[in-house]
């Protein structure tokens, strides 16, 4: 144990020595957390539509005036041809098209269902499913009101689009209002942690193996044991504390909502976070220079991240990739601060992910401990 | 400790095809100080990272402290100080914190480290230094430094890795001073030089030429067994057979 405390106490001063590194650890996660989560943001704020209305009567007019209404939609322009429509969309004029074609309300209050075509650009996948979704939502809103005050469409099985006659309503729990930045924060939290925590470690020993004063702690009776536990503790600590100020920003600054226990949510990091460190001190043990290190750190860390649902849903990964993701410590990580800080789940529901984080800890730092060599064979 | 220092039997190291160390076998006697000559890349530092357990050696056997290197190489790092080619403190750190850090590994307790701090820095003159980063001071004390962190916990060997490359003559006389003092204390001294003229301070000397040890002995005993006046000699003799001195 005194060996370790020693060990321990040399780190720190490292650290805390080298002003560029208490930075690194300390003032760009803070500063990525606050602009990152302003910036990086699935919140569209409003989408520029272009309205072909070949209807010209008072439903058709009273769609558009309903998107209008919703702040998501501003309308750029009004036309009643389809002429122009595509050099709009590729100018970038607009990012949306709604055509409402000829016939509308007569279809409407005769058939009880008329088509309406939405055109989006799609380029960027995530945002137009968002403003389907809530085009849709509009469209749907309006049906309803159409069939309480038009008379003709009384007692029927009304529906305008492509027509669900169920009378659809999405309810949002969890995150009534849809604000991305409780969905991002969270997120952001979590990379800025496992990037920090996994680059330090990793390039540390091989940072005393290019200095050679690795050479000289290997020629002391200090066990690998020791040796590892002394560069896992530190780091351990100061991540821990980025993580506590993460969590106190996301709170204070973005209101990230907090509905389960606290101290669960630290139980997870703590186990987490040696996961984590535990893999940083292995890539240690398997480069010889602090590029290797890096080069191996980040690879890890992409696909970690890109693999763990926090900015991609798993549902849609092809099946190979969703058993893959099991085997992804910020996976389970992630689960477990949603389901915690957003649903306010109980240890009951965490316990299974914990506990397979915490044997996923111990593989790895076993590994480490097993792959440093005092000696070269 | 009974028996010698060191005891090195028929030590061997390949690397794939190539054999660094060749069947070397040799003793060093408790206070003794041992001289380790060769060229470069004779394969003196590959028979010191065995010694010291850094490197498993290929065949052969050897005994440090009365321990075997390959299979108690734990008991062997109790007993031995080390001080590499490349200077290997903490440049970061400051003078004392060094010394705390070393003799906290080596589990002495806090009153011995303060207390061999405190001799260590009056020794080589550095008290005032004590709180200076490492990085800070000339090479000279650094290596000083280095020596006495070597010898902090009292180590029955000691290995110096050409311990005075790049240092002023007074220094180096001044360390050679140093490594007098350990072995009169009873610490014997495996050390590699290039420096002939420090090769005359040792009690014994072995030249090492492609991995073997071609001469081994007193440096006297090796001029006399060359019939040469000099070491210098000696190792131009031994270096290259063919030429004339």
């Amino acid at each position: 144990m005194r060996t370790i405390f020693f060990l321990v106490r040399k780190e720190f001063l490292q650290i805390f020595r080298d002003r560029t590194t208490v930075l690194q650890i300390f003032l760009i996660p803070v500063v990525q957390l606050l602009v990152l989560a302003n910036a990086a943001t699935f919140d569209l704020k409003q989408t520029r539509l272009l309205v072909v209305d070949e209807d010209r009567t008072t439903v058709s007019s009273g769609l558009v005036q309903r998107l209008e209404g919703g702040r998501q939609f501003r309308v750029v322009r009004r036309t009643s041809s389809g002429a122009g429509v595509e050099q709009a969309l590729l100018d970038g004029e607009v990012t949306a098209v709604l055509h409402i074609p000829r016939r509308f309300e007569q279809d409407l209050v005769r058939h009880h269902r008329a088509p309406v075509q939405l055109i989006l650009n799609a380029e960027e996948g995530a945002a137009v499913g968002i403003v389907q979704s809530s085009a849709a939502a509009i469209l749907e809103a309006y049906a309803g009101e159409l069939e309480r005050t038009l008379p003709v469409m009384r007692g029927s099985s009304s529906a305008m689009m492509p027509a669900a006659p169920l009378d659809l309503r999405a309810q949002r729990w969890f995150n009534p209002t849809r604000n991305y930045k409780h969905y991002m924060v969270p997120a952001l939290m979590v990379s800025l942690t496992t990037i920090i925590g996994l680059l330090l470690t990793a390039q540390n020993i091989t940072r005393e193996n290019e200095l050679g004063t690795l050479e000289q702690l290997n020629v002391t009776p200090m066990t690998k044991v020791q040796f590892i536990a002394a560069k896992l503790i530190p780091f351990w600590l100061l991540s821990l504390v980025i993580f506590g100020l993460g969590l106190t920003i996301g709170k204070t600054v973005f209101d990230i909502p907090m509905r389960g226990s606290l101290p669960l949510v630290v139980l997870a990091v703590m186990v987490y976070l040696i996961v984590v460190l535990g893999l940083g001190l292995w890539i240690s043990t398997v480069t010889r220079t602090q590029q290797q290190a890096m080069f191996v750190a980040f690879f890890v860390i992409l696909i970690f991240l890109l693999m763990s649902g926090l900015f991609t849903p798993l549902e849609s990964m092809p099946r190979w990739a969703q058993l893959a993701a099991e085997a992804n410590p910020v996976k389970h990580f992630v689960f477990i601060m949603r389901a915690v800080l957003v649903r306010g789940a109980g240890l009951e529901t965490v316990a299974g992910p914990i506990l397979g984080l915490a044997a996923g800890g111990a593989a790895v730092l076993t590994l480490a401990v097993l792959r440093y060599r005092k000696s070269a064979a | 400790m009974s028996g010698p220092a060191i005891d090195a039997r028929a030590l061997t190291r390949r690397f794939g095809t190539f054999t660094a160390v060749d069947g070397i076998s040799f003793q060093v006697e408790r206070g003794e100080v041992f001289g380790f000559l060769g060229a470069n890349g004779a394969g003196k530092t590959t028979a010191m990272r065995m010694l010291i357990g850094l490197l498993a050696p290929s065949s052969g056997s050897a005994t440090v402290a009365g321990y075997d290197v390959a299979t108690q190489a734990e008991q062997v790092r109790r007993r031995i100080g080390y001080m590499s080619q490349r200077f290997s403190l903490y440049e970061d750190l400051t003078v004392r914190e060094n010394i705390t850090l070393f003799g906290g590994i080596y589990g002495l307790s806090n009153r011995d480290i303060a207390e061999r701090t405190g001799q260590i820095l009056s020794r080589i003159g550095l008290q005032r230094a004590a709180r200076e980063l490492v990085r800070e001071i000339p090479l000279g004390w650094k290596q000083q430094l280095a020596f006495c962190v070597a010898l902090l916990h009292r180590p029955a060997v000691v290995f110096l890795d050409e311990p005075t490359g790049g240092v002023d003559p007074i220094t180096r006389r001044r360390f050679w001073e140093l490594i007098y003092e350990a072995g009169a204390e009873g610490t014997s001294v495996l050390v590699t030089t290039h420096y002939l003229d420090e090769a005359e301070y040792c009690n014994r000397i072995s030249i090492m030429m492609d991995g073997a040890i071609a001469a081994m002995g007193t440096p006297s005993d090796v001029r006399r067994g060359l019939g040469a006046a000099t070491l210098d000699e000696v190792f131009l003799r031994l270096t290259r057979p063919g030429a004339a001195v």
